[in-house]
């Protein structure tokens, strides 16, 4: 009915569990944290792990998402919801342009073009005088959900924030699982042959690209509204590093995997902070054993050895 | 004069300096099987890329159905009915053996652009891909991971996907390639089961099935045409036995 095997209806379901639980152990804020570069990590995993394309600039739409959010309800003051699906639209409209560019090529070439594209957003953020350049945006309010509720309790905007997770990890699992899924997932495994069925390959490609760039801009503005501010670090270049390694080290082409790496990276960005530069280089390391030792990632290697599709 | 239903007149294609098409004048009569045979190298394969529109050629004209399919993109192509397999056999490996030959179904539905419908609504096109699963002597293997397939099987997953499309011409490059005997029987007699209403050209190398298998024989060497007619005709042309037989016993 759903599409979920069994085993993963009861991933679904814990996970479900964890996030209506965790807040009442861990600080919200930071499970926000993790909730919006889960649902950045699972947007990215859309593309590399089911469409076959390796983006290295998803930042732009990430960060491009949190800037229009963010200068949208500080300066327009419309509600919550509107200013992060303003987010979205920016990411799907960015992605479009920066897909149709990309797409033409292929590999690696791919992967450089949308890096240098993503680039170019940088620098035009960093120049433009709406996004306050070094300085972002900042005391970007949290407004109110459709006018009525407001999101100044961290437990509020908690739900919310909740909600537009699962709501795009929902749907990225219906396109993963949809006839336009398994056109994809040709693609992705035979692209010449998928051509030779009659398929426009790159069509498809493009559609998904800025579905990914959609979500990657809703995570973003949604971002945006917690911590009441937009930066350059949503738009810089390791920010797209970041959502590789998270897939990766999660799980690339699992539907939970994304979720996982992000858990997984935002926690040691968050608790091993006191311990300054020392964070990447932890990271660099996790990467290259993640590379050498278990190249499925955590989920991965979970479904692996009991045999599931995770 | 008869039916040809693919043509083309001066097709060349240029890599370079070097000519691997020259001047090819091809006429596939329809309902026949075709074979392009060749020394390595005979520019056999890049006639296929040129007919199925992966390589733009450098000159000449392609007729399909009597259509201009000249400045057509691959996919346009495959939509008029003109389906090509691959050298190195092109199945999905990571989907089951009914998945991949959904596929190609699926084509008959149009563009699949609804990312919000779930793909249950695909479970309309199992029994057909059963059915032609079954054809292939594949009805073992129904949710087997095409990866996990033996070549030979592949192949017959590949016919099936192809198949599937409904082809009213079928280009199939070098469908035995690489196999054990057995599993060169099993396609020859794949390949004449599915024949009927079709037209086939393949590329080939196993004289023996060109030999049982096919009605016309074209001969490519450099990238030219130096013979054509049936096997009997060809076999004993000097010329095609010096160049591609190497020798007269051959």
């Amino acid at each position: 009915m759903t599409g979920f095997s069994r085993v993963q209806m009861i991933g679904v379901a814990l996970m479900v569990a964890l996030i209506v639980l965790a807040p009442s152990v861990l600080y919200p804020v930071f499970l926000m944290k993790v909730l919006c570069f889960a649902l950045f990590a699972c947007a990215f995993n859309l593309l590399i792990g089911y469409v076959g394309l390796l983006s290295f600039g998803h930042a732009a739409f990430f960060g491009m998402g949190s800037y229009v959010s963010a200068w949208t309800i500080k300066h327009w003051g419309i509600t919550a919801e509107v200013a992060i699906l303003l987010g979205g639209a920016t990411g799907a409209a960015l992605g479009l342009v920066l897909g149709w560019l990309a797409i033409r090529r292929q590999g690696l070439y791919f992967a450089m073009i949308t890096l240098a594209l993503a680039q170019m957003v940088y620098f035009f953020c960093l120049q433009a005088p709406f996004t306050g350049g070094e300085d972002g945006i900042q005391q970007v309010p949290r407004g109110k959900l459709f006018g009525i509720v407001p999101l100044e309790s961290d437990m509020t905007i908690y739900w919310l924030v909740a909600f537009v997770f699962l709501a795009g990890f929902l749907l990225i699992h219906r396109i993963v699982h949809s006839p336009f899924g398994q056109v994809l997932k040709a693609i992705r495994e035979n692209e010449p042959r998928a051509t030779s069925l009659g398929y426009r390959t790159n069509d498809y490609k493009l559609i998904a690209f800025v579905l990914s760039s959609m979500l990657a801009g809703i995570a973003g503005g949604t971002k945006a509204l917690v911590f009441g501010i937009a930066t350059l670090t949503d738009v810089h270049y390791s920010m797209s590093g970041e959502v590789v390694l998270m897939t990766l080290l999660g799980g690339l082409g699992t539907i939970f995997g994304p979720v996982m790496g992000a858990l997984v990276v935002t926690a040691m960005e968050n608790y091993l902070a006191q311990f300054g530069a020392w964070v990447t280089v932890t990271q660099g390391v996790i990467f290259m054993v993640c590379v050498l030792a278990f190249r499925r990632g955590i989920i991965g290697e979970i479904g692996a050895k009991l045999k599931v599709t995770l | 004069m008869s039916d040809i239903i693919l043509a083309t007149s001066g097709l060349t294609r240029e890599f370079g300096g070097f000519v691997a098409v020259n001047d090819v004048a091809l006429r596939v009569e329809r309902g026949t099987i075709h074979a392009l045979i060749g020394p390595n190298g005979a520019g056999k394969t890049t006639c296929f890329n040129l007919l199925t529109k992966f390589l733009p050629p450098t000159r000449g004209r392609i007729e399909f159905k009597g259509r201009d399919i000249t400045r057509l993109s691959p996919a346009e192509v495959a939509r008029l009915g003109l389906v090509r397999s691959f050298q190195i056999s092109a199945v999905f490996p990571h989907l089951s053996a009914i998945e991949n030959v959904r596929l190609a179904l699926q084509r008959s539905r149009g563009a699949s652009f609804d990312f919000w419908r779930s793909e249950t609504v695909l479970s309309v096109y199992d029994e057909r891909a059963r059915s032609l699963l079954d054809d292939v002597g594949l009805s073992d293997y129904v949710d087997t991971q095409a990866g996990l397939l033996s070549y030979g099987r592949k192949r017959a997953l590949e016919i099936a996907t192809t198949l599937a499309l409904e082809p009213e011409m079928m280009l199939l490059d070098e469908p035995t390639a690489g196999m054990a005997h057995e599993d060169v029987d099993r396609v020859v007699n794949l390949i004449r089961r599915i024949r009927e209403g079709r037209t086939i050209l393949m590329v080939e190398h196993n004289l023996s099935v060109v030999e049982g298998l096919c009605d016309t024989i074209t001969v490519l060497t450099r990238g030219r045409i130096l013979a054509e007619g049936d096997y009997a005709t060809v076999s004993k042309n000097p010329e095609v036995i010096s160049a591609y037989l190497g020798s007269a016993d051959a």
